[in-house]
């Protein structure tokens, strides 16, 4: 009998991993359903004794056990992706069973917690404020300064809600810590609670995230005790993108519209149910149990650049040749994630653009590449960070096209509150189509001839571009909140490296 | 059980929770396959709210559908990571095997962004799809 280990994340699970676990436990083999280490592109991953095979499926089964597979990768701890990453938010990735406290204990599980609720409230802000961590949600928010004001409020009541919302394409690093290690989001979020004196928690998932849910359900259960008096619960989204902007989410934890809030009142001071409320994202609190260790602070803030410190989970996404999971410290460029660490494009072709940030977020062309990863690095030329998900796209991609899909997800998703992102995302959508069409044509009432004021022709295709150029200034400084706000950061970077997509 | 007794039930449910409006929404939306005005009635008396305040959230949230579809349904991601990997040039096809049988929605992100395109029936992910392996899916569900 031989011990087999394979994921249970929801991406092996897409690509066949129940089906090859069934196959290899009727074989009469122990198996072992543990957390994925992120090299999405060889799942379902299957581990014998510390080596991989992959990507497998029930055909190769055989050949994996006589050792005559031609899907073996080596020892998977030394395979390059692996070997080349620091991490510590995905430290146990691929190593421990998800729900196992255990496996949990058994690799420093909980120490931060215990050393927390030693050395107290102030003692814990100091170290996170220390760590120099900054909020992973996308903007980068300094946590411990946040911290420091919940902690300052007084009430009767307070929160710490973890983002879990996970809207933006090309992100799913919240996905793989809920389903894989769902244990150190609650122990990040104890340590918030203890920090700054709140009792109750909130975990707010997107509903299109069926696995991350029934775990985190299951780990809020099973570790109710250990986490005690702290209580934590889970809460499904229901479909809408803008409930990751943290007043809209706390709106619809508290059962209304997912619209935004105008700010101030800070959610620090006046959020959820207007008592003073953590939003925090995943990330930033699954980074915080290995910060609250002996010395972990000084760690953390010893990687990293400037002012972007300690190490990102980057999703390497789209069509890229190996996609996953790459956490490092902040720093490395963007050339060698796509090209050295991804491989290049999945399909072969020369890399055409990237956009980092999600659907926010700027294109950026490969004459680009040599920029650092770090949030000021990618402010200064009009680009984000986000939440750290690159999706690739080989030179077949029509920017223009994915510009007008900007446009159009910010009309899906809109929340409706302010004029610039409702109406004007609908109107770069028809602005869109009509550079498309190579301009504009006046029809119907604009033809008559009383229509003195009117201009006797219609736009030509330069024209129609400098509307657009206009509109997304509008919509940039005239937004309440970042969607409307940051669509045109896709739509510009695109016109300004891809004009001949738009003048075709 | 009646449909009112189920109704109230659900409601009961999640009484003396904070905020409990979206959880009893996800469970009637789950029981019925809707959310209609009756539920809607229902819901605001028992909350203490009006009906259109009620009607608002239910109709801001992609999720609640005012009335049922008896049709299986089948999500497809066609955000911009399943893009790049070209779940555009599978829709024509997609279409035409979903035919009036099968619901075709589309979702943006499904969190398999490294491995599209991707597809979600009930609470089944799928990934890696191509146009063969898409249709198969359709007819199938
Ligand atoms: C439209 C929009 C969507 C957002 N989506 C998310 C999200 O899915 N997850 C997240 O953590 N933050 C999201 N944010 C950022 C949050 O508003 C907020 O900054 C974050 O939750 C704070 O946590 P952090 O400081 O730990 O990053 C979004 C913001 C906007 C404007
Ligand atoms: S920018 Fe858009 S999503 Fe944000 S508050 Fe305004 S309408 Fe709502
Ligand atoms: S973009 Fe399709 S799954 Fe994320």
């Amino acid at each position: 009998m031989t011990i087999v280990r394979i994921s249970d994340d929801a991406l092996a699970r897409a690509c066949g991993a129940d089906e090859l676990a069934a196959a290899f436990a009727k074989q009469g083999h122990e198996v072992q359903r543990v957390s994925s280490w992120g090299m999405h592109w060889l799942e379902p991953l299957v581990e014998i004794d510390g080596k991989g095979f992959g990507p497998v499926t029930v055909a190769d089964i055989d050949a994996i056990l006589d050792g005559s597979s031609d899907k073996a990768i080596g020892t998977i701890a030394e395979h390059p992706f692996i070997a080349s990453q620091q991490r510590l938010t995905f430290a146990r990735a691929g190593k421990t069973r998800p729900l196992n406290l255990e496996d949990y204990e058994a690799t420093g599980g909980w120490a931060g917690l215990k050393r927390a609720r030693r050395i107290g409230s102030d003692a814990i802000i100091e170290e996170v404020l220390a760590s120099g961590l900054r909020g992973r949600g996308g903007a980068g928010f300094p946590a411990g300064i946040k911290w420091k004001t919940v902690a300052g409020a007084a009430a009767d009541q307070k929160y710490i809600v973890c983002n879990a919302d996970e809207g933006d394409s090309a992100t799913f690093a919240d996905r793989m810590v809920m389903e894989g290690d769902p244990f150190q989001l609650i122990e990040g979020m104890a340590i918030a609670g203890e920090a700054v004196g709140a009792s109750k928690g909130y975990v707010y998932i997107r509903s299109e995230y069926p696995d991350a849910i029934a775990k985190m359900q299951a780990a809020a259960r099973i570790s109710a005790q250990i986490v005690a008096p702290f209580v934590v619960e889970i809460r499904v989204g229901a479909g809408a993108y803008v409930c990751g902007e943290e007043t809209s989410l706390l709106n619809s934890l508290e059962g209304k519209r997912g619209e935004v809030r105008a700010k101030p009142p800070l959610p620090a001071l006046k959020g959820l149910f207007g008592k003073p409320t953590v939003v925090n994202n995943v990330l930033t609190l699954t980074a915080i149990p290995h910060i609250l260790t002996e010395g972990g602070a000084a760690a953390y803030a010893a990687l990293g650049m400037g002012r972007s410190k300690g190490t990102m989970p980057i999703q390497l996404a789209g069509n890229i040749r190996h996609g996953g999971l790459y956490e490092t410290a902040f720093g490395i460029t963007l050339g060698e994630l796509v090209n050295d660490i991804g491989g290049g494009t999945a399909s072969g072709r020369p890399v055409k653009a990237v956009q980092v940030g999600g659907p926010l977020g700027a294109y950026l062309h490969p004459d680009q590449f040599d920029i650092p990863f770090d949030y000021e690095a990618y402010a200064a030329i009009d680009a984000l960070i986000g939440h750290a998900g690159l999706t690739v796209f080989d030179d077949t991609a029509d920017l223009r096209s994915m510009a007008r899909f900007a446009m159009e997800f910010c009309a899906v998703e809109s929340c409706g509150k302010c004029t610039p992102c409702r109406i004007g995302s609908t109107r770069g959508v028809e602005l869109i189509d009509r550079i498309s069409a190579g301009g504009r044509v006046l029809a119907g009432v604009e033809t008559a001839p009383q229509m003195h004021n009117m201009p006797k022709q219609g736009r030509t295709q330069d024209e129609e571009i400098q509307l657009l150029e206009d509109l997304c200034d509008t919509m940039k400084f005239g937004s309440l909140c970042a969607l409307g706000g940051f669509t045109p950061y896709p739509v510009m970077s695109a016109l300004k490296h891809w004009p001949e997509d738009f003048r075709k | 059980m009646s449909r009112e007794q189920k109704l109230s039930e659900i409601i009961a449910d999640h009484a003396g929770r904070e905020g409990p409006l979206i959880p009893i929404l996800h469970d009637v939306q789950e029981e019925f396959g809707c959310v209609d005005e009756e539920a809607e009635q229902a819901i605001a008396a028992a909350l203490n709210l009006t009906r259109a305040e009620v009607h608002g959230v239910v109709s801001f949230y992609h999720d609640f559908k005012p009335k049922a579809d008896p049709r299986p349904v089948v999500q497809i991601c066609r955000a911009e990571s399943c893009k790049s990997r070209g779940v555009e040039a599978l829709i024509g096809d997609a279409e035409q095997a979903a035919g009036a049988r099968v619901k075709l929605h589309t979702v943006y992100c499904l969190g398999l962004c490294s491995s599209g395109p991707n597809a979600r029936v009930g609470d089944k992910l799928h990934a890696r799809l191509d146009s063969a392996a898409l249709v198969k899916l359709i007819e199938n569900a």
